[in-house]
């Protein structure tokens, strides 16, 4: 418990004498029903956890099959088909199952209504429906994948899923269900941002984690409804030759590649943004600062989410687009990369003149900003419209995205189920396991994706089953790196099961933060706040001495 | 210096005019990024020790940037991205506007090989034979699918797509073979689309050329893999004579100037052509090929909108001839060699 604090003292005090009648949400109707019924946003969010955990699983297998067959040029252990849908199947399951939902889907569920001093979200059936939606989409997209599978990458490019005969409709159509869930969520989200924030809660009092799910909703809104229509679209040519993006049929090809990275570019953001909003909590809680240039970061989340929209032609610059194009394209890049530098340097900032506990998050939050440092770096050298000439569709490419799409979300995923752990469950998991799976973890991901950053210099294109031999000691280093990785992830799962069956109490508030999410209980009950109005501090993350508080204005 | 830093960032060799370019700002865009980088991440690891917690409930400094500071940090960063935008997009536009006297070469892809046309033959699979310190433009398209032509140790690579040509320029500096790789997932065997260029000094690849037109087998090691796949020896633009008949071509476009249903083919490669839509538009390959492919994408003002679509029923070498047959047909006066070079002046 924080003595002293304003947070105690700030409308938690009749929570003892009520406490039988204000059960905790996990407690508070046990029956199977009382969950796949609920309309509360943890359990919603609780539930989206368990499943998007397994589709991890899922797609973690298959992405260290695929390692294991690249140890050795030709076959290894599967054939070409099998490899082209084994990459397929691994990255649909990561990016619409996994990465897209991960964050806000369980974390922006479950603490945007305790960060905004709110019962619920704004629409508590339609973020249950958000659910089954996500779930029946998962469906078709597992059955279609499973019985027949397809080979087209995740990409799904014209004309060759168009011309393929594996199973592209179902997938898609799973994949168009899926963003109904997406867009259903990200309403949701901004409805409840705008109307659901409790008094003294002001646009520029929202925590940064809001801030950044508010972002990333307005681009799932935005950018969803366009896969939606494209994946109909294709499923409609290869059913029925309809003739959108088959040459051989009057279509264009690149018209996919543009409208498929008109919203696919985005869904980069979609998917990092809260993680860059989770990271900008734990930075404070940890260093027991306010964050620095709060208004700078907030901006710059909205300034990704839009610039993002404009930056899609830079998966295009060898596609036979106009060098006009190519130019217009490679300079909005740049502009995304430079509101990203503006995050990296605040939270930089953040940990000066603070008080830094080195705890399981905080390490995740190391291993985040070094992939987004490196994986932003390399992102502006790709952006260079000449240098994307040799590295386009190599492996560089491929490291690049891991390191900062992949990288920078598993670092905030991991950093928020271990910082939020005690929110969730009310318990406590083992902090030197946490410190060691996290090195691990780190450490595996820079021996798997740096080889292939070099091997990718060296010309190895992405998608190859087989590769010409020069290349195959980079390729054993990075599965090398892989077993780490995984070996890393086994470890969480041990602890962390261990933890919510035997973990020890840990209170209301084990870090000590501020964020407001930690003014309810751990684990809050059903409907967040008991009692009259909570109100909140005066700004999260708010660790002056009372004293000598004295605050300047912020820019 | 520069080769000691190939070595460390695994580039391969570097054999063509663009991959000096593309190496030197590889290594400037690189050496700042990480060394920028190295600095955020250690002045973050000396600020996690140096500010490391003392007391469990620490109180903080209430700490906010100046706007100052606040300027330094996105402008920094930006005049660097914008200058390495700058020096990447001029090479960009150098690497895909070939030089006027570059010599053309056909590229098509199919799943899963290349095959190379030269306008005045021969024509062939999987061995691409250039002359070192020459410019040469390859004119690419796809025959199926999406498939994307990469040589790294030239560092180039450009898409093949079906029903278009796309182009990209190198000047090879080193004779010796180098590989081309595919690098756009084209099915089952997109990782054994693999093909070579064989870069010979000039006078080997003039004697080379000489025994290729006479029709004489090769007998190097690096013999075409699949002969049987190779058509016979001839002329694209005595190709494209024959299909333009065979294919109906001349029962509207005229060969002597004369106006007829479509455009003449007389000087019409090169041509500035006035649309129906008030644009204008230079013809050059890419405009050949649409306009067989998709007649009515950009009509010529004047013209009726009744050619048939060409699609499904020419295939892409066959297309080429054509194009090569109308860009023999430049006035004033007939060429007899092999088209040479792009249609319009380079941007310098």
């Amino acid at each position: 418990m924080t003595p002293s604090s304003s947070l105690d003292t700030a409308g938690a005090a009749p929570h003892d004498e009520h406490h039988d009648d204000h059960p905790s949400y996990l407690v508070d109707g046990t029956t199977i029903k009382s969950w796949l019924l609920t309309v509360d946003h943890k359990r919603i969010g609780v539930m989206f956890l368990f499943f998007i955990l397994l589709f991890f699983l899922v797609g973690g297998i298959f992405a260290m099959l695929l390692r294991v067959e690249l140890l050795t040029p030709g076959p290894t252990i599967m054939d070409a088909m099998t490899y082209n849908r084994t990459f397929t199947l691994h990255g649909l399951v990561m990016i619409f199952l996994f990465m897209i939902p991960a964050i806000p889907a369980v974390f922006g569920n479950f603490m945007l209504p305790l960060m905004l001093g709110a019962k619920d979200v704004a629409f508590p059936r339609l973020n249950l429906a958000s659910f089954y939606i996500y779930l029946t989409g998962a469906v078709f997209m597992l059955w279609g994948m499973l019985n027949g599978g397809l080979d087209t990458g995740w990409t799904f490019y014209t004309p060759y899923s168009t011309h393929t005969t594996t199973t592209v409709a179902p997938v898609m159509f799973g994949a168009f269900i899926i963003g109904f869930s997406s867009i259903a969520t990200g309403i949701n989200f901004i409805v409840t941002c705008h109307t659901m924030r409790a008094p003294g809660i002001t646009w520029f009092k929202m925590p940064l984690f809001v801030w950044a799910i508010y972002a990333t909703s307005c681009i799932q809104v935005l950018a969803t409804p366009v896969i939606g229509l494209l994946t109909v679209l294709v499923a409609v040519e290869n059913l029925f030759s309809f003739g959108m993006f088959d040459p051989a049929r009057g279509g264009d090809p690149v018209l996919f590649q543009h409208l498929f990275w008109f919203y696919s570019h985005p869904a980069v953001y979609i998917m990092v943004l809260p993680a860059f909003g989770v990271m900008s909590e734990i930075v404070s809680t940890y260093s027991r600062k306010n964050i620095f240039g709060y208004r700078a970061v907030a901006y710059s989340s909205l300034g990704i989410a839009f610039v993002g929209f404009f930056a899609w032609g830079h998966h295009m610059f060898v596609s036979g687009q106009s060098t006009f194009d190519a130019g217009v394209f490679g300079v909005l890049t740049m502009l995304v990369g430079v509101f990203t530098a503006i995050k990296v340097f605040n939270w930089v900032g953040t940990v000066y003149k603070g008080a830094v506990d080195f705890k399981t998050p905080f390490a995740y939050f190391c291993g985040f900003l070094f992939f987004t440092v490196f994986g932003g770096m390399t992102g502006i050298a790709l952006g260079t419209v000449s240098l994307d000439v040799p590295w386009h569709d190599t492996y560089f490419v491929v490291a690049h995205f891991h390191f900062i799409m992949v990288g920078a979300t598993i670092m905030a995923f991991l950093a928020s189920l271990h910082y939020w752990f005690p929110k969730m469950f009310g318990k406590t998991y083992h902090e030197g396991w946490g410190l060691v799976s996290a090195a691990l973890i780190i450490l595996g991901f820079n021996a798997t994706f740096i080889p292939q950053f070099l091997v990718g210099n060296n010309g190895m294109p992405r998608r190859y089953y087989d590769y010409p031999e020069r290349f195959q000691a980079l390729n054993v280093a990075s599965t090398a790196g892989a077993s780490l990785l995984a070996f890393g992830f086994i470890i969480i799962a041990c602890y962390l099961t261990y933890a919510l069956v035997f973990g020890e109490a840990s209170g209301k508030n084990p870090w000590r933060s501020k964020g407001y999410e930690w003014v309810s209980e751990s684990p809050p009950p059903t409907h967040n706040f008991v009692g009259p109005q909570v109100t909140f501090p005066e700004e999260p993350h708010f660790y002056v001495d009372p004293k000598k508080a004295e605050v300047p204005d912020a820019v | 210096m520069s080769e000691l830093l190939n070595n460390l960032l695994f580039l391969p060799e570097s054999a063509s005019t663009f991959a000096e370019r593309v190496d030197l700002l590889h290594h400037f865009v690189v050496g700042t990024t990480m060394v920028m980088s190295a600095g955020v991440g250690l002045a973050a690891l000396f600020m996690f020790f140096r500010y490391r917690r003392r007391i469990p409930d620490q109180a903080t400094e209430y700490v906010v940037p100046t706007l100052k500071t606040e300027f330094l940090f996105v402008s920094v960063p930006l005049v660097f991205f914008l200058a390495w935008f700058g020096i990447g997009f001029r090479d960009f536009t150098w690497v895909t506007t070939p030089p006027k006297d570059a010599m053309d070469v056909y590229v098509m892809g199919k799943q899963w090989m290349w095959k190379f046309a030269y306008p005045e033959g021969p024509n062939g699979v999987n061995v691409l034979h250039v002359p070192a310190n020459r410019p040469v433009r390859l004119l690419i398209t796809s025959r199926d699918v999406l498939h994307s032509f990469y040589v790294p140790a030239f560092r180039i690579k450009m898409d093949a797509l079906p029903g278009r040509y796309t182009q990209i320029w190198f000047e090879a500096t080193k004779p010796g073979t180098y590989q081309v790789l595919c690098t756009e997932y084209c099915g089952l065997s997109h990782s054994k689309m693999l093909a070579e260029v064989v870069v010979l000094p000039q006078e080997e690849y003039d004697v080379w050329i000489k025994d290729q037109r006479r029709g004489r087998l090769q007998d190097r090691q690096d013999a075409l893999a699949d002969t049987s796949l190779v058509p016979p020896v001839a002329r694209m633009v005595d190709q494209g004579q024959v299909l333009a008949g065979t294919q109906g071509c001349l029962k509207c476009h005229s060969v002597d100037g004369s106006a007829h249903i479509g455009p003449t083919f007389v000087g019409m490669y090169d041509r500035v052509e006035k649309l129906d839509d008030g644009q204008t538009i230079r013809v050059d390959e890419a405009y050949i090929t649409q306009s067989m492919m998709d007649p009515g994408a950009h009509l010529v003002s004047g013209y009726q909108n009744v050619m048939p679509t060409y699609q499904g029923k020419l295939q892409g070498p066959e297309t080429a001839a054509i194009v090569e047959y109308i860009k023999s047909l430049r006035t004033p006066n007939v060429r007899e060699g092999a088209s040479e070079g792009p249609a319009y002046d380079p941007i310098q």
